[in-house]
């Protein structure tokens, strides 16, 4: 599976060679396209070298989100950086890495003066071998597991940052075979009870599993890990699978960072089934039990029907009659997707761009959060240039590799589930149906109020921490400040008097929207600054944001604040709510550092007017 | 694979590796007239040239090189074999 879901490119050198030549922004933009294809081992090491150049040259670069990475290893880790690099640009971030000197992962966590504190990371890498872990004298999965965990505690105390443990690559020899378990002193049985015990405890920690162990199942052992390599110069991971080892983490760093895919786009024809609906009808098209392409078709359904369980949302692409398109989904009794699964249904001639550029805008979302499936080699090549940030798998004309070539591309890495991503695609259906009403209420007011809305809001509670840590660190379009916490700093500002914190929820007649909008005020003098606001951007033009106005004023009122202090830091993607304090009635009274800040009296503050029911269950907001 | 063959490849490798296009890959060339290749570029030169000639060095084998005339004797060993 090694990068087969990326394109080959075979202007790769020339295209490489011109970047120096290039502005800044385009700079950018080039090395994320070449990111983008499928590389060897000495293509990634060119392309690491030319991004290390320009930043030299350029300092940081556009568009591309800076982030400090800290490998702590005990055995080689000196030819992981490139393939890191390289899969972050693929992702729009620009990792810059410390590596600690060999071996000195634990004094380096431990002594206070060491580089690592100076480099002081946003992310920590703990990458320690089997034999470290589980082949040492007296090595128990006790003693290993207890280690680990100090690393953690100590990381997370001093750093407050997202920690990333490996699992251990199983790389010991056996001493019995399949039952090796039954000898529990062997260290290939060790090996293994550290694999099966690390899940539970990381979870425990809020610590991110690196699953090599599981990784490594697609290529093999023999592909990632050769011990003549380790005996000569200590690499546990082969050169040759590093680039795989740097895609597989740039991937549980961008889901932290909300840089995850959150759509999956479908193709119809030859994609979803086979033949052509337009040409061969409802008869014509194979899809289904008995025959072998008909069953690979149904795998694609099922497994996007699974992405939806667990938050994925999905849209039909597709150049079609809109009446053909649909025929399958109403009448052909073997679909597996229906109709109302399908977020956003576009059947149309207008070319795929557009329409792409079209899904991404009703569901709200950017469009590096798609995922395009096409069987047509055409139309992807015409995506991939138009819109170089949706991502576009490379496909074979094989339906049965459909759905292992589109897990193995990892485009939906997710670090956590919430029960709001378990409801998410009935949310967006319901949407839809919202949508439909607005088009038939007469005034804006009218439709609102027949959406018949209860907001139902608190400061923040335990139950509610991980879906609140989750929207921090993945909103991106309605995000005031754009600061990424981890669950240990919200919890910090939960229990600090010095912070009133501020989530909702909104019902409303279709159903349960979930967690939607969080706020967090600093209480300072006679000032409440709002340090973070958020929503997400499903509930959007409902009156959510003067709710919450109302909600967090009076709570700082009833702190003894007589001011609020909006602010807006624009990033890339917020520009939405450039505006949002202006039009709150906020006014804006300086500039610093790139950051907007306003402010609102509170002594003749009146609340809003909003169009929903408040349903305040905790009280303690409003508390003195 | 004969020699002739090898070394235009191998320059390619090498250049690529050592980030100097204006490397020119002699049989007498050794680490020492390199800049850059060190222990670390070692092994990725290795594994490259490993990956694109599609053979596996032996470790004694690796040890006994000293020059790129002797590497290119080994690929040229190696890919008869296959």
């Amino acid at each position: 599976m090694q990068f087969n879901w990326l394109p080959v490119r075979e202007d790769f050198d020339e295209s490489l060679r011109e970047v120096k030549t290039l502005s800044a922004t385009d700079t950018a933009r080039r090395l994320r396209e070449l990111a983008t294809s499928r590389l060897d081992l000495t293509q990634t090491s060119k392309l690491d070298r030319a991004f290390l150049n320009a930043l030299k040259l350029h300092g940081p670069l556009p568009g591309l989100e800076l982030l400090r990475l800290a490998i702590l290893g005990s055995a080689t880790t000196s030819h992981l950086p490139p393939g890191i690099r390289v899969a972050g640009l693929r992702r729009g971030l620009a990792i810059e890495i410390y590596e600690a000197p060999y071996g000195m992962y634990y004094q380096e966590l431990n002594s206070a003066d060491s580089a690592l504190h100076t480099f002081n990371p946003q992310a920590i890498l703990l990458a320690i071998d089997a034999r470290h872990l589980a082949a040492s004298d007296g090595a128990t999965a006790d003693s290993a597991l207890d280690l680990l965990r100090s690393c953690w505690l100590k990381a997370r105390s001093t750093f407050r940052c997202q920690v990333i443990q490996q699992t251990v690559m199983p790389v010991l020899p056996t001493l019995m075979g399949s039952n090796e378990d039954r000898m529990p002193s062997s260290p290939a049985a060790v090996l293994n009870e550290i694999n099966r015990r690390l899940p539970a405890l990381a979870a425990d920690e809020s610590v991110d599993l690196l699953a090599l162990d599981r990784i490594i199942l697609d290529d093999g052992l023999a592909f990632w890990h050769d011990p003549a390599l380790w005996l000569r110069s200590k690499h546990e991971v082969h050169p040759r699978a590093a680039a795989l080892y740097g895609e597989h983490l740039a991937r549980i760093l961008a889901a932290a960072r909300g840089r995850s895919a959150k759509c999956l786009v479908l193709d119809l024809d030859n994609t979803l089934w086979s033949g052509v609906i337009g040409d061969d009808g409802l008869e014509g098209i194979v899809l289904g039990q008995g025959s072998e392409i008909g069953e690979a078709h149904l795998d694609l359904q099922r497994y996007a029907l699974s992405l939806t369980e667990r938050g994925v949302i999905l849209a039909v692409c597709s150049k079609n009659d809109e009446a053909n398109a649909l025929a399958p989904f109403t009448s052909h009794p073997e679909m597996i997707l229906k109709r109302e699964h399908i977020a956003c249904f576009v059947a149309n001639w207008t070319d795929k761009a557009t329409n792409l550029r079209s899904i991404a805008k009703q569901l709200n979302i950017g469009l590096d959060a798609l995922v395009f499936v096409d069987d047509n080699p055409a139309e992807r090549a015409i995506v991939r240039q138009e819109l170089p940030t949706v991502h576009v798998p490379e496909l074979s004309d094989e339906p049965s590799a459909f759905v292992s070539t589109l897990s193995a591309a990892g485009y939906f890495e997710a670090l956590r589930l919430t029960a709001d991503d378990r409801a998410r695609a009935s949310q967006y259906q319901a949407n839809a149906e919202r949508d439909r009403l607005k088009d038939s209420a007469t005034d804006m007011d009218t439709y609102l109020q027949s959406l018949r809305m209860t907001l139902t809001a608190g400061p923040f509670d335990s139950l509610s921490l991980q879906r609140i840590t989750q929207l921090v660190n993945k909103t991106n379009q309605f995000n005031l400040m754009t600061e990424r916490l981890t669950e240990p700093e919200v919890l910090a500002r939960m229990n600090d008097p010095r912070w009133l914190t501020l989530y909702a929820r909104l019902t409303d007649r279709f159903g349960d929207n979930g967690l939607i909008a969080v706020v967090m005020a600093r209480l300072e003098n006679s000032d409440a600054i709002i340090e973070t606001w958020l929503m997400s951007c499903r509930v959007l033009g409902r009156g959510v944001e003067q709710a919450c106005l109302n909600l967090i004023a009076a709570a700082a009122q009833s702190h003894g604040a007589k001011r609020l202090i909006g602010q807006y830091r624009p990033t890339e993607k917020n520009g939405m709510v450039r505006g949002l304090y202006t039009n709150l009635g906020f006014t804006r009274f300086a500039e610093a550092g790139g950051t907007m800040r306003f402010s609102l009296d509170l002594h003749n503050f009146a609340p809003r007017p909003v169009w929903m029911e408040i349903n305040l269950p905790r009280e303690a907001l409003v508390e003195q | 694979m004969t020699q002739q063959e090898i070394y235009p490849r191998l320059t390619k490798i090498m250049r690529d590796v050592f980030d100097d296009d204006n490397l020119v890959v002699t049989p007498e060339l050794t680490a020492n007239d390199v800049e850059g290749w060190d222990s670390v570029s070692h092994i990725t030169l290795v594994v490259a040239i490993e990956e694109a000639f599609g053979i596996k060095f032996k470790s004694a084998e690796l040890e006994k090189m000293k020059n790129v005339g002797q590497l290119v004797e080994q690929i040229e060993k190696k890919t008869a074999e296959k």
